[in-house]
């Protein structure tokens, strides 16, 4: 079996297969990458378990996993501060927690050089937006790199992180989902690991470290002149890559993974005019000018593209931000050649995949590709025509696992609650009770605005309740302040904290709750008291599992005044299960229905809805042996006691 | 589009879809093919539909095309009905195992339980070879993935790929009992 930490360490150059967040761990060896921190968000997270693997005392780099992306930025910052490369990262939303530090960093002279790894989610595959990060770079003057594939964030993660370091700054690498999660085989460089110089380095006697009033301005002029003085340097960079085929009418400009999806769809266009196996489309395939280097840009080589081209064709994944930045350069130069960007809104929207690359350009320019095969209407079965039958097949959203405490929970609670009552989402796996069938939670911001959400509900309203739900991992994120608000300013809500011991949906990362850090053993903040010392005194805590313990707490919190809390605990049974498994003597259970006994009522299928349970045509319940854990925490949802433990003697593996 | 072979592997969170896609990536790599592939798991490593991607041949994107796979592989019934709708080629192949963990609206009632014989039709509308696979005594529910490798080698089903490089593939990630048990399943 590989030892993917051992062949991250090695010292000789190798051929590997990884994804993305794999190599950029890579590249973080090679370069001399001494502090590492994050918080945990899609589709970054990878890159943690890739340092993770490597053998702790030959890892070259501290990690940690920080309370949030604000105070990642800080530690990371801090470091650099004192000499040591150092890289933060986190999702896209994680640099909206992060601005307030992070716009001041470009201001700065960083002795150690930083990367800030950006985890964008063009298509929101896993974000409650998908923001274009590329806006956060030009409001903070940051310079910013866009890989466009797994290998490409290799090569450039080392660039970048050279360019930080000698630079003494900061500068951004921002991947996007598919770049994190492509896969392929990359070569990778030789490592020739130098003893690290720790010295602590900071001196506040060599540049102004306090931006104050007038003293912002020469921080400012030195963050624009550096700008000024990157893009100078781009041509000898080599982080852009123009694909001539020799067109002198058509060209296309993009940046990141749409340059792959760009390159797969114009090998249908013939070099020279007819596409191969298909009718001739008359066409011929677009020169692409792909820049890596988006904040500077290269505006000289984009200014000669533009005036070898009669017609340009920006290809731009979300924002039309290159787009601005283009003509406006087209037109100050007075340049005569005709510049498309987006067309219209839904060129704004989602990920620019080789199918959306190639209805793009063909808008463009109709004649570039043979007519497409329309999706033949044959009929499926006795469905309809094919778009109907896909969009006849049950919908599978992601939904909480079998054994969840927070479906318990959220059943419990849901009992207590007149039909009035306002539920307000926080995120985490909870988020999920905001689906049918519990519909509980309903709406959602950002990490932690649950509370303070809920406070604007409860204000000139004495009727409809506010009952607001927050995980352990947000609760230490960014739960704090408007819990600290709920109690200053007298709010009426009541708040349950879902603690089940992890940061689950990102994938099980420890937090300031767990008792672990990423090193080991850390001492366990207690939620309740910390609730304690912010002056909560109304404290209830129940296993979330006790549902008829949780209805009755939850009625009673509701009559009372003031800021309450419940915290419903259960350990997340995935996590738990997991690592059952993997102990000596461990044996599956399972529950069955007793179908004697059933009544077909439908509670458990119906209302609980663990996945477990299913449906069959003649209204019959079962359970899904592969799902079922055997947790019980179904039992008591079933109105006819249906729901029995299986006997060990009946139970499989 | 260059000389290709787009996979497209589909299943619902827990079933072992990432495993499958690294181990049919690693067989591809050790046959000497050019790999490029991507998982898109999103949020549904919790019950929710899990996708990957694996294209083997000289591509850039590691996105399979909608409508583009030569291949499909899914590991449950409404998961391969869906995948073979929207991402099988015309003419392709579908192989699924045939799991059936019931989407939320047919829970809930809305929607009938999916049979096998709707998988068998929508494959047939897209002219595709279907390879169905059930195994009885399957020791553990998360061989699926396994099964339907052992089935694709059966059958030939990715040119270019043979045991030697599945098992190869396999000895890369996994190791003692489980690799004895998943080869064993090979065989
Ligand atoms: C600012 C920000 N950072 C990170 C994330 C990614 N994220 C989504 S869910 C989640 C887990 C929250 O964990 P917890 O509050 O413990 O809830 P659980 O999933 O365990 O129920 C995180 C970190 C995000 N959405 N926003």
């Amino acid at each position: 079996m590989k030892d993917m930490g051992r062949i991250l360490l090695g010292h000789e150059a190798f051929d590997e297969l990884v994804i993305g967040n794999t190599a950029i761990a890579r590249a973080m060896v090679e370069s001399g990458v001494r502090v590492v921190t994050s918080y945990p968000g899609s589709p970054t997270p990878e890159i943690a378990e890739a340092i993770r693997s490597m053998p702790a005392d030959e890892r070259p780099m501290y990690f940690e996993f920080s309370t949030n992306e604000k105070v990642a930025t800080e530690v990371a910052f801090g470091a650099a501060l004192n000499g040591r490369l150092s890289v933060v990262f986190f999702k896209s939303v994680g640099l909206n927690v992060a601005a307030d530090s992070f716009v001041q960093l470009p201001l700065m002279d960083i002795p150690g050089g930083m990367v800030v790894l950006l985890g964008d989610d063009p298509g929101a595959n896993s974000s409650q937006n998908e923001q274009d990060n590329r806006h956060y770079a030009r409001m903070s003057y940051c310079p910013l790199f866009e890989p466009s594939g797994a290998a490409d964030a290799y090569r450039m993660f080392k660039k970048a992180a050279a360019l930080a370091r000698e630079l003494r700054t900061v500068v951004i690498l921002r991947m996007t989902t598919h770049v994190c999660h492509a896969k392929e085989k990359i070569h990778f460089d030789s490592w020739n690991p130098a003893p690290p110089d720790d010295e602590p380095l900071f001196d506040p006697d060599y540049t102004n470290y306090i931006p104050l009033a007038a003293t912002v301005f020469p921080m400012k002029r030195r963050a624009l002149e550096r700008l000024a003085a990157i893009e100078a340097r781009l041509p000898s960079l080599g982080f852009d890559e123009l694909v001539d085929n020799g067109n002198g009418q058509r060209g296309v400009i993009v940046a990141g993974l749409p340059f792959a999806s760009v390159m797969d769809v114009l090998d249908d266009v013939a070099l020279g005019g007819n596409t191969p196996g298909n009718e001739p489309s008359g066409a011929r395939r677009p020169d692409v000018l792909r820049l890596g280097a988006v904040y500077p840009f290269d505006r000289a080589a984009v200014r000669s593209f533009l005036q070898t081209h009669d017609e340009v064709k920006i290809v731009e994944e979300l924002d039309p931000i290159l787009e601005g930045d283009i003509k406006a350069l087209a037109f100050d130069a007075g340049l005569r050649c005709r510049i498309t960007g987006k067309r219209d809104i839904d060129e704004t929207m989602g990920e620019c995949s080789p199918a959306k690359a190639r209805a793009v350009l063909a808008a463009a320019w109709p004649d570039l590709f043979p007519a497409a095969a329309i999706p033949s209407a044959a009929p499926v079965g006795a469905i309809g025509s094919v778009a109907a039958a896909i969009a006849a097949l049950p919908p599978r959203p992601a939904q909480m696992c079998p054994g969840c405490g927070h479906r318990s929970a959220f059943h419990a609670i849901k009992k207590a609650l007149a039909s009035g009552d306002i539920t307000i989402a926080d995120i985490g796996c909870h988020t999920l009770g905001s689906l049918p069938p519990y519909n509980m939670g309903r709406v959602l911001l950002s990490m932690g605005h649950a509370t303070s959400t809920a406070a604007g509900l409860s204000v000139f309203n004495d009727t409809r309740r506010a009952v607001c739900f927050m995980g352990d991992s947000t609760f230490f994120h960014a739960g704090l302040p408007g819990i600290v608000n709920a109690v200053y300013n007298g709010h009426r809500v009541l708040l349950v904290v879902m603690q089940n011991g992890t940061t689950a949906m990102t994938g099980h990362q420890d937090h300031p709750g767990t008792g672990r850090n990423f090193s080991g053993d850390a001492g366990k903040i207690s939620i309740r008291a910390a609730l304690e010392g912010l002056g909560v005194s109304n404290i209830r805590e129940v296993d979330a599992y006790q549902q008829a313990a949780l209805t009755a707490m939850t009625r009673e919190a509701l009559e009372e005044p003031g800021f309450k809390v419940i915290i419903a605990t259960h350990p997340c049974m995935l996590k738990f299960i997991r690592e059952a498994r993997r102990k000596p003597g461990w044996s599956a259970r399972r529950v069955r229905i007793d179908q004697e006994t059933c009544e077909r009522i439908h509670e458990c299928v119906e209302h609980f809805a663990c996945p477990t349970f299913q449906r069959e045509a003649d209204g019959t319940v079962t359970v899904n042996p592969d799902l079922c854990i055997g947790d019980l925490s179904c039992r008591q949802t079933c109105p006819a006691a249906a729901i029995v433990p299986e006997s060990p003697a009946r139970s499989a593996t | 589009m260059r000389e290709h072979f787009d996979i497209y592997m589909s299943g619902v969170g827990g079933q072992g879809i990432g495993l499958l896609a690294e181990l049919l990536a690693r067989a591809a790599d050790h046959a000497g093919l050019a790999v490029h592939g991507c998982d898109t798991h999103g949020l549904a490593q919790r019950g929710g539909m899990v996708t990957s991607h694996l294209r083997l041949g000289a591509v850039r994107s590691p996105l399979v095309p909608d409508g583009g796979a030569d291949l499909v592989v899914s590991l449950e019934r409404t998961e391969a009905m869906r995948a073979a709708m929207t991402m099988l080629k015309t003419g392709g192949t579908l192989v699924w195992y045939d799991a059936a963990w019931q989407a939320l609206d047919v829970r809930t009632g809305q929607h009938p339980p999916l049979e096998a014989a709707d998988v068998m039709a929508a494959a047939k509308a897209k002219g595709a070879a279907t390879w169905r696979v059930l195994v009885d005594d399957l020791p553990d529910s998360r061989m699926q993935n396994v099964a339907v490798v052992a089935e694709i080698l059966r059958r030939g089903l990715v040119p270019g790929l043979g045991r030697a490089q599945v098992e190869a593939a396999m000895a890369d990630l996994m190791a003692g009992a489980a690799l004895e048990a998943n080869l064993a399943l090979l065989h």
